[in-house]
């Protein structure tokens, strides 16, 4: 479905990512973990194309995407959330959601500037569409109106998800969805997730911190560290691995039992 | 009191008059504009073509300015090149269709629009404002030159065409009113659609969230470049409305200031919003003419005084806009919605 191979990234001296190679499957939830600075913004960034790998490639659908723009990519089906939110803040949640769908939709400038007619309705079965599948899927009915900057952080994140959603995504990147928030606001993120999974069969690449989310809902877990894959299989063998352990909480010292 | 949702589809929700109140707004406002030229005298049509002109610029502007959020100190030149390819084309067909003309200078202006949009795809902010300035430079230059002269009358300016309606010369101002207002109507309409679906929506994105909305896929490039066009086309039809209804034009009438007091009209009005460019544009272009008529009326008509009272007009303008940055940064329109939040709300709260 999704596949990395080999790729490098270096920023001067410092190596982000070196000859990593990973597959995400078709449907399933794969979790990127590793200690701070590991590398994995670094590679939802390159899986998004905002940076383009010094070596190795980035296949999707069998299809090289390695070297195309980030809007090309969306429109290919990837969609993503950011760890730091980037909503467009001056807007209402509604308007967020709908420029999700932005490459679905077909109304060029004329369209869009006669607007009765094709773009009318184009707007139309769109707001019912998402009205449905996004809105009320993740619950955002009572907020939909409501200017993105007034709603606290954990709804922002919702949005953010209801935002990428909204793109029909084939293969969609969280990248902490629920860094910051409390136990509930986890639980009710984490059912999302699966929900997704379950209702669009949409493949997902996550990025989190919370271990007990991670080892909860991913079929497959990849540890990274200092931009190497040190290990990977389901979060049963991942939390045994002695590297894993070592790169977590550090090696014992000699002597001290 | 507006309050209560009495929607029964998306469809309903999703269009502009979403209220009766704004329904309302909009008949009563097109009933005005059709009774202005009939109890307006001269001067007062002259106004009004002036604002109206002036309103399908602001408009271009805010296309560019307010929604995608890339700033532009040129557009006084795009206003040049519609005003001159009206005068140009005329030469070569007097009875020219005014509406052909209209897309002429729309494509010609557009076209110079692209040209000089190329530098946003790299800078942004103050340093686009000051490379779009060379438009104003550039183009006047051209226009200067001697061996243009028999298509722009080079240093000296030239006398424009009136537009023939078929058949029917338009000369008085009154005419030329109901060439003007409709398609600044039309144009004003046409960009306020575009905000609400697709292309416009993309651009609002560009301007609140460029990353964002790359990874949403929308292209830089692409909705940059075509936000210039647009913009640079809304100045054009005003530059052709503009020859049409003035007897002449000099290239000083579209440089480096009308740039200027186009985004003035803007600031004023409120940026990326709808109605801002006509209330930015009533207000600017009518307070220095209400000064004149009060610098009049205390100088009781003696000229040495009113020529004492000329530069404190200049001042009390400039003190004016200073104001209005400082106490309504968010434009004329916040006063507008203030209005109509009060309205909602009463009697029930302040």
């Amino acid at each position: 479905m999704l596949s990395v191979q080999e790729a490098s990234l270096s920023f001067g001296g410092i190596h982000a990512l070196s000859e990593l190679t990973f597959e995400a499957k078709q449907g399933e939830i794969t979790a990127i973990i590793g200690p701070n600075g590991a590398g994995k913004t670094s590679l939802f960034n390159i899986i998004s194309g905002f940076y383009k790998p010094q070596a190795g490639r980035v296949f999707f659908q069998d299809q090289d995407i390695t070297h195309a723009r980030p809007d090309k990519r969306a429109a290919l089906g990837i969609a993503r959330t950011f760890q730091n939110i980037a909503l467009f803040r001056g807007m209402t949640v509604l308007e967020n959601i709908k420029l999700g769908s932005h490459s679905r939709l077909k109304s060029g400038l004329f369209d869009s500037g006669i607007y009765y007619g094709a773009a009318r309705r184009e707007e139309i079965a769109l707001r019912n569409e998402l009205e449905r599948d996004v809105i009320d899927f993740l619950e955002l009915d009572h907020i939909r109106n409501l200017h993105v900057a007034t709603l606290p952080y954990g709804l922002q994140k919702r949005v953010e998800l209801a935002r990428a959603l909204a793109l029909q995504p084939k293969v969609l990147l969280l990248d902490e969805p629920v860094a910051g928030m409390n136990r509930e606001e986890t639980e009710d993120i984490a059912r999302f997730i699966l929900d997704i999974q379950e209702r669009w069969n949409t493949t997902i690449l996550l990025v989190e911190h919370d271990m007990s989310m991670v080892m909860d809902i991913s079929d497959q877990v990849i540890v990274l560290n200092f931009g190497k894959q040190i290990a990977s299989g389901t979060p049963k063998d991942v939390q045994n691995n002695p590297a894993v352990i070592e790169a977590y909480l550090g090696t014992s010292a000699k002597g001290a039992a | 009191m507006i309050i209560g949702e009495y929607k029964t589809d998306y469809g309903q929700d999703e269009g502009i008059w979403n209220t009766w109140a704004k329904k309302l707004g909009f008949v009563v406002a097109l009933l005005l504009l059709l009774l202005i030229p009939f109890i307006g005298n001269d001067y007062q049509l002259l106004m009004a073509g002036q604002i109206a002109i002036f309103v399908i610029a602001v408009v271009g502007l805010n296309v560019l300015v307010g929604y995608t959020g890339l700033m532009s100190l040129g557009h006084g030149a795009f206003f040049a090149l519609g005003a001159y390819t009206t005068v140009a084309l005329h030469q070569f067909f007097p009875h020219l269709f005014p509406l052909i003309t209209l897309i002429i200078s729309m494509v010609v202006a557009g076209f110079f629009g692209f040209l000089f949009g190329l530098p946003s795809l790299r800078v942004k902010g103050l340093y686009l404002a000051v490379a779009t300035l060379s438009a104003n430079f550039i183009v006047l230059f051209f226009i200067r030159q001697d061996w243009l002269e028999h298509l722009t009358g080079g240093r000296g300016g030239i006398e424009t065409p009136n537009a023939y309606f078929f058949g029917t010369e338009l000369i008085t101002n009154q005419q030329k009113y109901f060439l003007i207002v409709p398609i600044a109507i039309v144009m004003f309409l046409f960009a306020q659609n575009l905000f609400r679906s697709r292309f416009g929506r993309a651009l609002i994105a560009i301007r609140d969230n460029d990353h964002s909305a790359e990874i949403l896929g929308i292209s830089l490039f692409n909705y940059k470049l075509k936000s210039f066009v647009i913009s640079a086309a809304y100045c054009g039809a005003a530059g052709t409305l503009w020859a049409y209804f003035f007897p002449a034009i000099l290239p000083e009438d579209f440089g480096l200031n009308m740039s200027i007091t186009l985004l003035i009209c803007l600031v004023a009005g409120g940026m990326g919003r709808s109605l801002g460019p006509i209330f930015g544009t009533i207000l600017i272009l009518m307070v220095p003419e209400l000064l004149k008529m009060g610098a009049f009326y205390f100088s009781e008509g003696n000229a040495s005084a009113q020529i004492y009272f000329s530069p404190i007009r200049d001042i009390v303008f400039g003190l004016m806009i200073i104001g209005f940055l400082i106490f309504e940064p968010m434009g004329l329109v916040s006063i507008w919605d203030r209005f109509w939040r009060f309205i909602n709300r009463w009697p029930f709260a302040k």
